[in-house]
């Protein structure tokens, strides 16, 4: 596949600039860029899902011209998005069907033969039944990487899939990669800001910045040589000494709290947060660390036992109560739970901030010029928020969270951003001075920047109490259940 | 079973048939993400023209043509208007259902109390001679076995045909249906005109076939919104939607009979109908029934999800644009 001369404009924002590039099956091509680089655009541009401006597409020597995903799908072009795009109503089979060519009637009993066979191929457990709803993004992932194939792609393009996603499924995520790449000759095309994943996956690397194409290296390379084709500069990483005094003050405290939700128990939570402190969760998707972060902030009540925020008994209250005590939650589905799809920036910002029954726009809108400078987005205040990069919408999240916040309880905080926003966003993060809870997959993040560690297995926890104790492959291991 | 219950059941079943197709045709509607809220005056003009027709004519087959023409014309203004000129669907509907029923008020002025053709009753051989179902189903005219038809063939397309998965994709996630190759603005034309023709029937179904003739004070005047609302109850799923029209009659019979009995305020009699129907969707959306769904055996699960959902389609009311 060869990319000859690709222009796209948002109105002011030039997104891909005059890129030309080929890209050899059999391998994996890693795509990296700083956030609102342009590289979800290019992909974008690549399966169909927008218009190129102008520039061409060729295929085996050939140029090609297609119009919409299932044209680039046709050519053997298919794309894993940054949010899965599923149809959640839907069970695993019937999205797995849909946009199949067939007949009229849907031949159930032949689908769910080869999706099962797909499943085993890869060792993906999907249960055929399952609404999509109920999957986890990795699961998700899976079944649209199984769809993409069942449809016959050559091309793979994945947006971030590693940015909702535990790191053994990472793994096992990698481990199809390669088998793609190297049995049946695909070419594999991975946006990620994880720079370790590249180096352990890709081939070869191309790198985009501010729409340009700044960069092509092959493989094996050095992680610093990366950043610095990335940025231009070599970045250090935040040292972090413990702000934590022995007699601060108990902020958040559990106390023989038991915590159930559909097959998750967590039966003994005995947990408190003191001011300031900063507490990183870890653990495989759906181990309990969503569970207990939502017990935390008063949006799950707890079966039994008592959850008390600054004292004060708060038990069964609502997340208005755990909010007007100063306990905040943000949480990873950006899109889903955290902000607002079509409303502006400066609405979002007014829904947070304004108090009075007449909004004070002109006040709203300088605050939120205010709030997009200090986060460094890229985008303006009257931008809708799916204009934006998926790092950028991660950036106005954040921006969102009050100041004087007793604790904060983030979700996957810095999901989705490049290495020196994710730095940035924690600078911001610890120089508020609230307690923090937050998840991660990056388990190099949750060393950084933790007092403490929590390690979630199946509804069981570890606490870790002084993180200097253990090395990044003991926390591999109790994610694994292997606790001892 | 007393023979007076009987005839009283296959009455219900009779008068029904209206709010059946209406609702279903609505069903389809919303399945695809679009909300046609003219019903109410769309049967209206629907019943006015399509017995005006069948008058002129003597014939209720153009009758019934002429019926779903007016409801398609109808639909079709709601989807140009919401998908061409990106027009609020919610608010269109709401004009147009005043529009409409005041232009049936006016057109139908010289059709007032005249007699008419009727659709004729039809006794199914066989089936008619079953001991009470035979009655109560199958001893009707063609419009009500169309109905029966109607859900049957509504259910198997959803749920059973790959033009059923483009339907229902457009409806929850156009963005997804988009990807898959599915023309989402041109299903929900296609839709909303078949719905809206299935409302025009309906109202023919009203003149035609219930009673037939156009009144000064149209007895079904109303009855617009509560398949809107049986929509909603039914959980945009044809067997739900049947069953939900055949309780919400029954138990409009039933409080009209208390009516000459019991000494009552007519007003918060009137209202039963509707807390009953609340009390159940309460139930149906309620947790304990998706636990209950979790015992069943995997293949049985998914159908009795998609009979018991109570969520809207994920994208109702909602413009797709490509990018
Ligand atoms: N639909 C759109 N409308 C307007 N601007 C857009 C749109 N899509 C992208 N942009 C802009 O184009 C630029 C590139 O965005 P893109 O999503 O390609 O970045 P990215 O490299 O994927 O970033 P990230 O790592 O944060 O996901 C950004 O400045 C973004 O705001
Ligand atoms: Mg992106």
């Amino acid at each position: 596949m060869q990319l000859k001369n690709i222009h796209k404009r948002f109105g002011q924002v030039h997104a891909n600039n005059n890129i030309s590039v080929t890209f050899h099956p059999g391998r994996v091509i890693g795509i990296l860029g700083e956030n609102g680089a342009g590289k979800s655009t290019l992909m974008k541009i690549i399966a169909g899902y927008q218009p190129a401006d102008s520039g061409e597409i060729w295929l085996d020597g050939r140029p090609v011209n297609y119009h919409d995903p299932r044209d680039a799908i046709s050519h053997g072009i298919g794309m894993l998005q940054q949010d899965p795009l599923d149809i959640g109503a839907f069970s695993v089979l019937e999205n797995f069907v849909y946009g199949q060519s067939g007949g009229i009637l849907l031949n159930r009993k032949t689908s769910r033969q080869q999706l099962i066979a797909l499943c085993q191929q890869f060792n993906f457990e999907l249960d055929p039944d399952t609404p999509v709803s109920q999957l986890s993004i990795a699961q998700r992932q899976q079944l649209e990487i199984i769809r993409l194939l069942g449809l016959g792609v050559k091309v793979l393009i994945l947006d971030e899939p590693t940015t909702g996603i535990s790191a053994a499924q990472k793994e096992q995520l990698f481990n199809t990669l390669k088998r793609l790449a190297k049995e049946q000759n695909m070419t594999i095309l991975l946006v990620s800001h994880k720079l370790e994943d590249v180096l352990a996956l890709c081939d070869e690397v191309i790198v985009l910045r501010a729409g340009q194409l700044v960069g092509d290296m092959q493989m094996p390379t050095t992680k610093a040589a990366l950043v610095e084709l990335m940025f231009g500069a070599q970045i250090q990483p935040v040292k972090r000494e413990s702000r934590l005094q022995p007699n601060t003050p108990i902020v958040l405290d559990m106390q023989q709290v038991h915590l159930h939700d559909g097959r998750l128990d967590i039966p003994q939570i005995n947990f408190s947060l003191r001011a300031g402190e900063v507490i990183g969760l870890a653990g495989l998707d759906g181990s309990g660390q969503a569970l207990f972060m939502r017990a935390c902030a008063g949006l799950i009540k707890p079966h039994a036992g008592r959850v008390f925020v600054k004292g004060q008994d708060l038990t069964g209250q609502s997340y208005h109560q755990f909010n007007r005590s100063g306990v905040i939650f943000a949480a990873s589905g950006r899109l889903e739970e955290g902000l607002i799809a079509d409303m502006t920036l400066t609405e979002h910002i007014a829904l947070m901030y304004e108090q009075n029954t007449w909004i004070n726009w002109r006040r709203a809108h300088q605050f939120t010029q205010r709030q997009i400078e200090r986060f460094n987005v890229r985008g303006k205040p009257d931008d809708p928020i799916q204009a934006l990069s998926g790092g950028n919408q991660q950036r106005v999240l954040m921006g969102l969270l009050p100041e004087n916040a007793t604790a904060l309880i983030l979700e996957q905080p810095t999901r989705g951003l490049d290495v020196d926003s994710a730095r940035w966003i924690w600078d911001q993060l610890l120089t508020k001075n609230s307690a923090i809870i937050y998840s991660s997959a990056d388990l190099d993040e949750i060393m950084t920047y933790s007092d403490r560690i929590i390690v979630f297995y199946a509804g069981r926890m570890k606490v870790i109490d002084d993180p200097h104790q253990v090395t990044v492959s003991d926390l591999g291991h109790y994610i694994g259940g292997d606790f001892s | 079973m007393s023979d007076a219950l009987v005839n009283s059941l296959n009455s219900i079943v009779a008068a029904t048939t209206p709010l059946v197709i209406a609702s279903i045709g609505e069903t389809i509607t919303e399945r695809a993400g679009v909300i046609n809220l003219s019903l109410n005056g769309s049967i209206l003009l629907a019943a006015m023209a399509g017995f005006a027709a069948a008058q002129t004519s003597n014939s209720v087959i153009i009758g019934i043509g002429v019926a779903a023409m007016i409801g398609a014309a109808v639909a079709l203004i709601i989807a140009f208007a919401a998908i061409e000129l990106r027009r609020d669907q919610v608010a269109i509907g709401f004009v147009l259902t005043i529009l409409t029923a005041d232009l049936a008020t006016f057109l139908g002025k010289p059709y007032v109390n005249i007699p008419g053709p009727r659709i004729p009753n039809m006794p199914i051989p066989l089936l008619s001679d079953i001991p009470v179902v035979g009655r109560i189903f199958f001893d009707h005219d063609l419009m009500v076995y169309f109905s029966f038809a109607l859900v049957l063939m509504s259910w198997y397309w959803m749920f059973h045909t790959r033009y059923g998965l483009a339907l229902r994709a457009v409806g929850e996630n156009p963005q997804a249906a988009f990807a898959r190759g599915t023309k989402v603005n041109y299903q929900r034309y296609i839709y909303t005109i078949i719905g809206g023709a299935l409302v025009g029937v309906a109202g023919a179904a009203y003149s035609l076939s219930v009673k037939a003739g156009w009144f000064a004070n149209a007895p079904m005047d109303g009855d617009g919104w509560i398949a809107l609302a049986i929509v909603i109850f039914g959980g945009w799923h044809p067997f739900r939607v049947i069953l939900g029209a055949y309780l919400f009659a029954a138990l409009r019979r039933i409080v009209a009979d208390l009516q000459s009995t019991v000494d009552f305020p007519l007003v918060l009699l009137n209202t039963l109908p509707w807390i009953l129907m609340i009390l159940t969707l309460m139930m149906v959306s309620s947790g304990t029934l998706e636990r209950l769904t979790r015992l069943l055996p995997a293949r049985l699960q998914r159908q009795f999800r998609n009979v018991l959902r109570s969520d809207p389609p994920a994208a109702i009311g909602t413009r797709f644009d490509k990018n």
